[in-house]
């Protein structure tokens, strides 16, 4: 077990040094360098300032030598500074963490919410009416653009009825209930476009689960319907969900992407945005490398789970080779 | 398949065709009509829906209906296209890796698992800001309108392919060591010969599914990465594009903000219809969709 989670996390660093060199150079290869950005903002300065310039912070230089300085000093724990914000890096990321984490952790939980009792409900009455209309939902919700959503969200119930606000977080000091009045929306556009796909993992897990042997013969038993549903097939259909869930992490991260662009809304996925248009170029590193993480964070949970939640199956030599895809 | 199943796959697949011959006949309609859909009319903005203009104009008085058809036009190129060239890329690493094995087929699912666990929309909008003349390419040719539909037709196949690659490669895997494929090798087959001819055709269906949900995915990114301006570029229309517009004039007409993003929702939710519908077809048992 220990010997795994080593060997995975050791790849898990592979991987994330690999990304780190390719985001490096791609974002060597965007639009203008930090010379530039300079000159637009200061047109007094002359060609030779430039080239000066540009030797002082090494932009002479081969791409690999860069991106060795970058990583040593990184290494180091001195991600350089932001541009835009003309603060450490770590330090603009630290809050915008927070609030994707809450938006996040909410859409996760009101799409489990809806999701997993559709699911199962659906499950229970394959070829229903009710099933049926879980079923269209659900494609709906998995092929709704979220930034559309996020749209007539904000056209319906901040524009047209004025229920909710339309964007981020309140301005100033304000108290709990109003954080949360700002949430709604956001997070119920993010949670909408996730649900769709829990559904459709829950009523397929669910649908597997009730063909066993054991299903039949709790029911034989005497046991009711709802009670072999849920007391006996729901352990089972779990397994897969937990992981598909798992694995549905960077798919949330890609949303809440959005989701924050759309509502302005303070966050991780805003700042990558922000910091890529913006050519913040310390700041988009670090925060894609972040993103990156946490997504493979999710991946190697995913795959623990799975293990932890069924004995039968061991540990694999690679990562998912023995994945519930 | 239950019947309602069917039905709803073949209603998918009837919407699809309708698109797809709407949007390749929107240069005939456009002339059937009299309009051009570049011919702005700054008379006639935000008209209501006439006979002349069945969906009213913008905010520049451009024909609605029109812009929408030759958007789709792009959208469905960018995701028919970008669908076929991933399920290529995945065809081929997925047979190399499950035919040739070894430390091939190591290398290859590690880079596969890589590429799965990036966050993809971050990662596709790097792709879609990286600047081409910063590759070596001439001016004239990065600064093209049609060079914005070439990238991210490119881009959203490099990270679209690993599902094809998994699924090939584990039907390849369970295949080669059947005995039509030994057959082959012992009458002298050569390895591109069995790939080609013995193995490929009995993967084609979860290809084939996995093809068809991909381009419901690759119209939504296309239309995220559009609507953020980093996807096709203006005044070449795309659905994502035209909500970037219709944003912006939210107020004044909220409908341009409707049309497009129901197109894109229809679409995708027919492809992804379809996809399942040919699944159970096919092959009622196997799971294509993660």
């Amino acid at each position: 077990m220990i010997r795994y989670l080593a060997e995975r996390i050791v790849q898990g660093l592979v991987v994330v040094a690999i990304m780190s060199f390719v985001i490096y150079g791609l974002i060597g290869l965007m639009p203008g360098d930090p010379v530039d950005l300079m000159i637009s903002a200061n047109p007094q300065l002359t060609t030779e300032d430039a080239e000066r310039l540009r030797r002082i912070h090494g932009l002479d230089r081969p791409i690999w030598e860069r991106y060795a300085a970058w990583a040593t000093s990184a290494l180091q724990g001195d991600f350089g500074y932001s541009r835009t914000f003309a603060r450490p890096v770590l330090e603009v990321l630290g809050p915008r963490l927070a609030n994707t984490a809450a938006l996040m952790l909410g859409a996760f939980a009101v799409a489990l919410m809806i999701g997993l009792p559709a699911g199962i409900y659906a499950a229970s009455r394959p070829g229903s009416i009710a099933d049926t209309l879980v079923n269209l939902a659900s494609f709906v919700s998995i092929s709704v653009p979220t930034f559309w959503l996020a749209l007539m969200m904000i056209i319906l119930f901040a524009v047209t009825l004025g229920w909710l606000p339309a964007s981020g977080l309140p301005t100033g000091p304000a108290g709990f209930w109003e954080h949360v009045r700002h949430l709604i929306l956001p997070v119920a556009t993010l949670a909408i476009v996730e649900a769709g796909a829990y559904v459709r993992y829950m009523r397929a897990a669910m649908i597997e689960a009730l063909r066993h042997d054991y299903v039949r013969t709790a029911r034989a038993k005497g046991a009711s319907r709802t009670r072999t549903i849920l007391g006996h097939a729901l352990r089972n259909a779990l397994v897969p969900v937990v992981t598909v869930m798992a694995l549905s992490f960077g798919g949330l991260f890609s949303g809440a992407l959005v989701t924050e662009t759309m509502f302005a809304y303070p966050g991780m996925g805003k700042l990558i945005f922000d910091s890529i248009m913006g050519n913040d170029y310390n700041l988009a590193l670090v925060a894609l490398l972040f993103a990156t993480i946490l997504t493979l964070v999710g991946n190697l949970i995913a795959d623990l789970a799975y293990v932890a939640l069924d004995p039968r199956i061991g540990l694999g030599t690679g990562p998912g080779t023995e994945r519930a895809r | 398949m239950t019947d309602a199943r069917r039905s709803l796959g073949i209603a998918a697949a009837a919407t699809l065709a309708t698109l797809v011959v709407l949007a390749a006949a929107a240069p005939l309609i456009a002339a059937a009509m009299g309009h051009d859909i570049t011919e702005a009319d700054l008379l006639q903005r935000y008209e209501p829906p006439s006979l002349a203009h069945p969906l009213g104009t913008d905010e520049l008085g451009r024909d609605v209906l029109l812009r929408l058809l030759y958007g789709g036009r792009i959208s469905l190129t960018v995701g028919i296209v970008a669908a076929i060239m991933a399920a290529s890329i995945g065809t081929v690493v997925g047979l190399l890796a499950g035919y040739f094995g070894g430390r091939l087929d190591t290398m290859l699912m590690r880079v596969t698992d890589g590429v799965i666990a990036l966050p993809l929309l971050p990662l596709l909008i790097v792709l879609a800001a990286v600047d081409l003349g910063e590759l070596g390419l001439p001016p004239a040719i990065a600064e093209s309108e049609r060079v914005s539909l070439y990238r991210i037709i490119l881009i959203t196949a490099l990270v679209g392919w690993t599902t094809v690659a998994r699924l090939v490669r584990g039907t390849t895997l369970s295949l080669k060591s059947r005995d039509f494929v030994r057959a082959a090798a012992a009458l002298g087959a050569g390895h591109v010969r069995i790939m080609a001819v013995h193995i490929l055709p009995n993967a084609a269906s979860p290809i084939i599914v996995a093809t068809t949900l991909a381009v419901g995915q690759i119209i939504l990114f296309e239309s995220v990465l559009s609507f953020l301006g980093l996807g096709i570029q203006p005044p070449l229309p795309s659905w994502g594009n035209m909500l970037t517009n219709a944003q912006e004039v939210i107020w004044e007409a909220p409908l341009l903000a409707f049309y497009p993003g129901v197109l894109i929702l229809i679409t995708v939710s027919a492809c992804n219809l379809l996809g399942d519908a040919i699944q159970e077809w096919l092959d009622p048992r196997a799971v294509v969709r993660r």
